[in-house]
């Protein structure tokens, strides 16, 4: 099971999933309409970190967080 | 130093604070950047989220760069409401030579505006509205849908 938190003006409560990889938390968040533009203009992390790669294996307990477009300052 | 304050800075001590924590430390150069909020577009103020775990890990890449080149950055930032004319972020760099620091100011404010997990929102009618328009995408955002 990981972890699926949602950033700044997503406003979603965090979901938990059994997912083995990033590809399989694509597939599960994708099958939500609501998120589809956040998925497509949104940053990956996983355990704090930005990826960039779906390949990423997952473990349990991991937590993958969705980065939508930002504006500090 | 990242430092994090719940609504408006106090720009005036912070700046004077830095001055004197950094004044024995020998460099010749001190650059701040300062935002202040404006009025426009009927906004009462701006509204800000922050994603801490991962603005420190920015924060401390950043202070290595800059170290790497002698110099040394801080900033400082505010969570939730900020009226309009009051400030809600300032960046700094210390250096031994101008140079260094009027060049990695540039780069360090620019780089925060595209990469610091920081959202914007307008506040109009005492509500947030999220500023959508005039924000970034993060390097390598779209993963999860397949758009690069």
């Amino acid at each position: 099971m990981v972890r699926v938190e949602f950033l700044g003006p997503i406003q979603k409560e965090p979901l938990n999933i059994e997912a083995n990889t990033l590809s399989d938390v694509a597939k599960i968040l994708s099958q939500d309409e609501e998120l589809k533009e956040w998925i497509a203009t949104s940053a990956v992390a996983v355990n704090d970190m930005l990826v960039s790669s779906l390949d990423i294996p997952l473990k349990d307990g991991d937590k993958i967080s969705l980065l939508p477009p930002v504006c500090g300052g | 130093m990242l430092e994090l304050y719940k609504g408006a800075l106090d720009v005036p001590v912070i700046l004077k604070r830095w001055y004197e924590e950094e004044a024995p430390n020998n460099y010749g150069a001190y650059i701040p950047f300062v935002g202040t909020v404006r009025a426009e577009d009927g906004i009462e103020g701006l509204s800000f989220d922050i994603y801490e775990p991962i603005l420190q890990s920015w924060f401390r890449a950043w202070e290595q760069k800059a170290n790497d080149k002698g110099a040394k950055v801080v900033m400082a930032h505010s969570i939730g409401d900020v009226m309009v004319h009051e400030s809600s972020y300032i960046a700094a760099v210390f250096s031994p030579k101008r140079r260094v620091a009027l060049e990695l100011i540039d780069e360090y404010v620019e780089d925060f505006k595209a990469s610091a997990p920081i959202w914007k929102y307008d506040i109009i009618d005492n509500k947030r509205i999220y500023a959508k328009e005039r924000s970034t995408q993060i390097k390598g955002s779209g993963l999860l849908g397949g758009i690069q």
